[in-house]
């Protein structure tokens, strides 16, 4: 799995991507986490609004930072069955 | 049921008397404290449900290739319930550019967006009553209509960053919400703007019972009253560098029109103060040429000066 976290440095941002972490912990599973900083590499996945999630190529967030049971919830339903 | 709070804990609990400057000021303070926390947390949770349903990809979509004036006027409403933060500007100007919004009319709506913001009405709202809060969103609302119709026609394309112009914008479908995620978002929202603001509503209110409790009524007429013409202009100028204190702000103009500063001055003080920032100034440097930048604030300092003496003309 391969999640990214878009947005050029905002607070939300670093935030998102602690919750991705804590999240990815609680699974124990192994996942790709990356940062996209750039805007031409944000705005190619159609987003305006900063922080948002990509899992897998998929935008599952936008402009919003999930608490961590709910992210926990949102990555468990993107793992491949 | 506040005000009688406020009384048990300023005379009854400090020991304080009610004719004195002290009990006074300590009355306000407490008062004041409590009205304005719960307001924030009540309009900014029923805000923040709001705008869940007016995520900026739509608002996109609406505003793409509407025409002057009527899309200049969508995109100053639609600013109010979009939500916004000036760290998402860069993003929001370069996909309304790519979807064939125009210039004017994005502008319009960034001008509108950080303007009417649910800060600034809650504590117009709590402190001078809803009908100023009212004159506050639609005056706000009339400068980012004109402001954008004046850039628009101005023809300044040619001012924005070369590179937005070539970058692609993906398309995606985002996932619909449902209710317990929106109450859970502008819950979250809530704490949020409340663990940002508290410090600074705080000091401004303390500022203000100060000033409530020991300057003379009219203490200010002289200085900010209607009839200097430089008290407008003057406001204006300190405006711009205290927009991350928007919050702390108000409590100490309510205070400031209460000692006698008019009213045309302290909304375009206001307006300054939330429309006229300097970080996001910085951040529109990444897809705007300095020169636009610069048209942009003219503009928006002479438009708001004038809201100032208008209003200060009308209620005189």
């Amino acid at each position: 799995m391969n999640v990214k976290i878009l947005g050029s440095g905002c607070s939300s941002c670093a935030k998102l991507e602690k919750v991705v972490r804590e999240a990815i912990d609680d699974l124990g599973i192994v996942v790709d986490v990356e940062k996209v900083q750039d805007v031409a590499g944000i705005i190619s996945y159609g987003v305006m609004s900063t922080p948002a999630l990509v899992i897998d190529e998929q935008v599952k967030l936008v402009g919003k930072v999930p608490n961590r049971v709910r992210m926990v919830e949102i990555l468990k339903q993107a793992l491949p069955q | 049921m506040l005000q009688a709070f406020a009384d048990y804990m300023s005379y009854h609990l400090f020991g304080l008397s009610p004719a004195s400057h002290l009990g006074a000021a300590v009355n306000f303070f407490i008062y004041d404290t409590i009205k304005i926390f719960l307001m924030l947390a009540l309009i900014i949770f029923l805000v923040s449900l709001l705008r869940s349903f007016f995520p900026a990809e739509r608002t996109k979509k609406i505003l793409s290739h509407k025409r002057e004036f009527v899309g200049n006027i969508l995109a100053a409403l639609l600013g109010i319930v979009t939500p916004f933060c000036s760290c998402s500007a860069v993003p929001v100007f370069i996909g309304f550019v790519e979807s064939g919004v125009p210039l004017g009319v994005t502008f319009s709506f960034l001008i509108s967006s950080p303007m009417v913001n649910e800060v600034a009405l809650v504590l117009l709202w709590g402190m001078f009553g809803w009908k100023i809060a009212a004159i506050y969103i639609s005056t706000g609302v009339s400068v980012a209509i004109v402001g954008g119709i004046v850039i628009g026609r101005l023809k300044l394309e040619h001012l924005v960053e070369d590179y937005v112009y070539n970058l692609k914008m993906g398309e995606t479908e985002i996932a619909a919400l449902n209710w317990k995620d929106r109450m859970n978002y502008a819950w979250g929202y809530v704490i949020d703007i409340l663990k940002k603001v508290w410090l600074y509503v705080i000091i401004g209110i303390a500022i203000g019972g100060l000033m409530h409790g020991y300057a003379p009524a009219d203490f200010l007429v002289k200085y900010a009253g209607r009839d200097n013409l430089f008290a407008v202009p003057l406001a204006v100028l300190i405006g711009v560098p205290l927009y991350s204190n928007a919050a702390g702000i108000i409590p100490i103009v309510n205070v400031l029109m209460e000692k006698g500063m008019a009213m045309g001055t302290v909304l375009a003080f206001m307006m300054a103060v939330t429309a006229l920032s300097l970080p996001e100034m910085i951040i529109l440097r990444k897809v705007l040429k300095p020169k636009l930048i610069a048209i942009f604030v003219g503009i928006m300092s002479v438009t708001i000066i004038f809201v100032g003496y208008l209003f200060n003309f009308m209620m005189g």
